[in-house]
């Protein structure tokens, strides 16, 4: 066996950045790389799916789609024309809490990059034919991803309506057919005027850019879009459970059961310390096979086909605000063994509460965190969508290069405190129900 | 106020890639490339696993799943808490051409990383539990995999293209699992995997001749030839109906089409590559372009080149709501027979070149990016100077070349396909359109 390495002695990498905030409100972070000539861009909207109005779910994703469908200088495809005839990949993506854009170009293509981002900030143009067109398209991105799929959308879409009360937590944010069918050209520039304001967004470029010569070009192209009131975020904080939630459901497609538990977990912008002890707690439960769920459930009670811990709705621990979860998902093949799993999970979880970490568990846990971060700074792109969420959610793009040291001081008593906050009574439990034959 | 779309600054030239190279005394070719932009290293280990034998791919899956899972000097657990030490993980991929075994880690910790990969190889040794523990998951994966509409197509599309052959099944029968024994791993582990052939890919925060060193070091016990296994010849595509395979009540239709390709040495891939992107290989593509952003059909329809030892091969995959199987169909030979029999513009010609040539230096752009792209490439029996060369290649393609291959490809008559639906909804209106055949009972494509 290896000898030991602290976290704390780790050679993490380094960026240089360089922050500004333009007059219209529009926070910029530059990391200048100029050992490929490869850029990335990314532009992060602080709304996601948890901010769309009521009678409207789906609509943060459907407006996403609608972002790539022209804007004040761009025909309908367009976008993608520049993009990808520039020798560059495009993609968006929503979210909980916000929505992106990204591009990764040859970095002879930047400025390109700039003003498409540019015009679609200043004015998406949206017509009826393209929402319904959009409207299609997503609904066979539903129908591939969650109807016509065994476990489509499990546990994402089916836990929140457990563990929450409140439309914004709990409702379905890939969006019912019949709201996405009835969404509007209005409703689109209603959406766009209150959350898209330049005043609600971070641009993020990473790579191979000189930083005053980038800054430049981004206040020619970006400054000149008018200023707008950035919307006030309300609160979504729902009161803790009191006692487990139990649900079922009916898959049709999947042959065989699976389970699902949200915990609710601390606010992640309350104090990172306490919650970075959380996300270390759910690589140690499922993180690799000397992890404490693998080898309890699949390795030594072989109870499971597998299993897995993970923060967020998607497994990122750190690109959501409060409430988010602590989520543990299984399938198993016996259906008479559900009551066994949620006791397997409770064991290991007491186990961890009473008599903490191994020796040297914590440490190579961390090890392993923290290396998986430098990896995903490896490629340019990543470094500016992580950069630019870090900016958004914690005002503070710099510290995804700096997490292995808050990670490096949580000790095996904050370990076991988390795992003390994961009792039956804080969580929801969802219990899928295979409707096919195996 | 129009504005205009900036133009495109001068080209960078891209930076040439150094790479060392040593064979070793066992065969094993090790490679390594310096990479500094983040303190870790990737590793690929490839080794040829291609086999005729009715069990392979049953024993094949179980040994990647079981790999791990101990050796002479260590248990499944402390095989994984050594790997986390190193800030590392070693992931066991397979297909029917080799099996792969992918880490990363902390670049400070090569040669231990090394050494872990010189256990398992030299002292994997399947222990009877962890087999039969592994071989009920793997039963339950399949179980979970085959209710799958895209694995259910995927998988109907490779036995059209290749029946009775390796490539045209991609998971085992649950019997051949069920049948398959430590004593068969261990069997194999000592038939195939065998340095001979094999190549070790190092890219990272390393000295390359360090790292030759290192897995000159580490490796040095690991020795022997491969056991000597038939090889099948590739079945010709036959000329086939569009096959239709029942999931009632399926909203939507996974559509696959296939056909032959040109392999990466041919002097004539380049401009096939690029009619692939201008046919569905990119979202500016001709198909995306016409059924999704058009017609609203699909989501994701993408078309691709594939590249296996014994052959390449051409593919497209969409998934359609049910009630425009037929419509979708219908597209779709039409946007293969534009290819075919009319030349693309110049403008999309242009497109597609810089797509390819800029996509090809971001795939290369990372650490993990360019192991993957280099293992592949060694592979196939490639080089550096492929890689180096390629960007020229696709400068002098032009639109006759161009034609000259979609016609030879991409041609409908040329594809053989499947769709995996609701028959009793997209029966009728596809017999209207194309000649069908509906799978038997039972015919899952395996």
């Amino acid at each position: 066996v290896p000898s030991k390495l602290r976290t704390a002695a780790l050679p993490a990498p380094s960026f240089d950045l360089v922050k500004h905030k333009l007059g219209n409100g529009l926070r910029v972070v530059v990391a200048p790389d100029r050992s490929s000539p490869v850029v990335g861009i990314a532009v992060y909207y602080d709304v996601g799916f948890r901010s769309e109005p009521e009678g409207r779910t789906g609509f943060a994703h459907l407006f996403e789609h609608l972002m790539f469908q022209g804007s004040e200088n761009l025909e309908k495809l367009e976008h993608f024309r520049y993009v990808q005839s520039s020798g560059g990949v495009f993609n968006g993506s929503t979210h909980l809490d916000y929505t992106n854009y990204f591009e990764s170009l040859p970095s002879r293509a930047f400025e390109r990059g700039l003003f498409l981002e540019a015009d679609r900030m200043r004015s998406p143009r949206i017509t009826d034919e393209n929402m319904a067109n959009q409207i299609a398209v997503v609904k066979e991105e539903i129908r591939v991803n969650v109807m016509n799929r065994p476990y489509g959308g499990f546990p994402w879409l089916v836990l929140p309506p457990v563990l929450y009360d409140t439309f914004p937590n709990a409702h379905n944010g890939y969006g019912g057919f019949e709201d996405l069918s009835s969404a509007s050209v209005d409703d689109a520039a209603e959406f766009f005027n209150s959350y898209y304001a330049p005043a609600n967004a971070v641009l993020s470029i990473a790579g191979d850019v000189d930083a005053d010569a980038a800054m430049d070009l981004i206040e020619s192209h970006f400054g000149g879009i008018k200023r707008r009131k950035k919307p006030v975020r309300p609160d979504f904080a729902e009161p803790p459970l009191t006692s487990e939630r139990r649900e079922t459901v009916t898959d049709a497609l999947a042959p065989m059961p699976a389970i699902a538990l949200g915990y609710r977990v601390p606010n992640p912008g309350d104090d990172l310390h306490v919650y970075l002890a959380t996300v270390l707690l759910a690589e140690i439960l499922s993180d690799g096979d000397a992890s404490r769920l693998q080898r309890g459930l699949v390795q030594s009670k072989r109870l499971v086909t597998d299993v897995s811990a993970y923060l967020g709705t998607f497994g990122d621990p750190l690109e959501e605000r409060d409430p988010t979860r602590l989520n543990i998902t299984a399938h198993y093949s016996d259906a008479r063994n559900t009551e066994a799993v949620l006791a397997g999970i409770d064991v290991e979880l007491d186990r961890l509460a009473q008599n903490g970490t191994e020796p040297g568990e914590l440490d190579r846990v961390r090890t392993k965190l923290a290396a998986t971060i430098f990896r995903e700074l490896d490629q340019v792109l990543n470094r500016s969508l992580e950069f630019a969420k870090f900016e958004l959610l914690f005002g503070d793009a710099v510290l995804i290069t700096e997490l292995p040291k808050p990670l490096a001081q949580v000790s095996d008593a904050d370990i076991r405190a988390a795992a003390a906050r994961l009792t039956p009574s804080g969580r929801a439990v969802v219990e899928l129900v295979p409707g096919a034959q195996a | 106020m129009t504005l205009t779309v900036p133009a495109l600054a001068a080209p960078t030239k891209p930076k040439k890639i150094t790479a060392s190279e040593r064979v070793l005394a066992s065969g094993l070719r090790v490679v390594a490339v310096r990479r500094p932009s983040v303190p870790m290293v990737e590793v690929r280990l490839r080794i040829p696993f291609l086999s005729a034998r009715p069990t392979h791919l049953a024993h094949s899956s179980l040994l990647s799943d079981t790999i791990l899972t101990g050796t002479a000097n260590a248990d499944r657990t402390g095989l994984a808490i050594a790997l986390q030490e190193l800030g590392g993980d070693i992931s066991v991929g397979l297909d029917a051409d080799r099996l792969l075994l992918s880490a990363s880690g902390l670049a400070a910790r090569l040669p231990e990383l090394l050494a872990i990969y010189a256990d398992v190889l030299g002292a994997a040794s399947y222990p009877a539990d962890e087999v039969a523990g592994e071989r009920e998951r793997l039963l339950e994966r399949i179980t979970m995999a085959r209710s799958q509409p895209g694995v259910i197509a995927n998988e109907a599309l490779a036995h059209r293209m290749a029946p009775g052959h390796p490539y045209g099944q991609s998971l085992p029968t649950s019997e051949s699992v069920a049948a398959t024994t430590a004593a068969k791993l261990r069997r194999l582990h000592a038939d195939r995997v065998r340095p001979d052939g094999a190549v070790l890919v190092i890219v990272g925060e390393v000295a390359p001749d360090k790292a030759l060193d290192a897995a000159e070091k580490a490796l040095s016990g690991w020795t022997g030839s491969p056991a000597s296994a038939k090889i099948p010849a590739l079945p010709e595509l036959g000329d086939l109906p569009l096959l239709i395979v029942d999931r009632p009540g399926s909203v939507q239709t996974s559509l696959r089409f296939g056909g032959e390709a040109l392999t990466r040495s041919d002097e004539r891939y380049p401009a096939l590559q690029l009619a692939n992107l201008i046919f569905g290989g990119y979202f500016s593509s001709r198909w995306v372009e016409n059924i999704r952003e058009d017609k609203g059909y699909t989501y994701s329809p993408r078309s691709s080149l594939d590249h296996a030892a014994l052959g390449s091969s051409f593919s497209a995959s969409a998934d359609v709501a049910t009630e425009v199987t037929a419509p979708a169909v219908l597209e779709t030979f039409y946007e293969l027979g534009r290819m075919a029999s009319l030349p693309v513009t110049d403008a999309e010609l242009e497109s597609v070149r810089q797509y390819a040539i800029g996509t090809l230096a971001l795939s290369t752009a990372t650490q993990a990016g360019l192991a993957s792209t280099l293992s592949a490439l060694f592979g196939a029996g490639l080089d550096l100077g492929w890689l180096a060369d390629h960007p020229a290649r696709l400068a002098e393609v032009t639109v006759a070349q161009v034609a000259e291959v979609a016609a030879e490809f991409l041609a409908p008559t040329k594809l053989v396909g499947v769709a995996v639906g609701d028959a009793s909804a997209i029966a009728g209106p596809l017999a209207g359109i194309v000649d069908v055949e509906r799978a038997g009972a039972g015919a899952d494509g395996g």
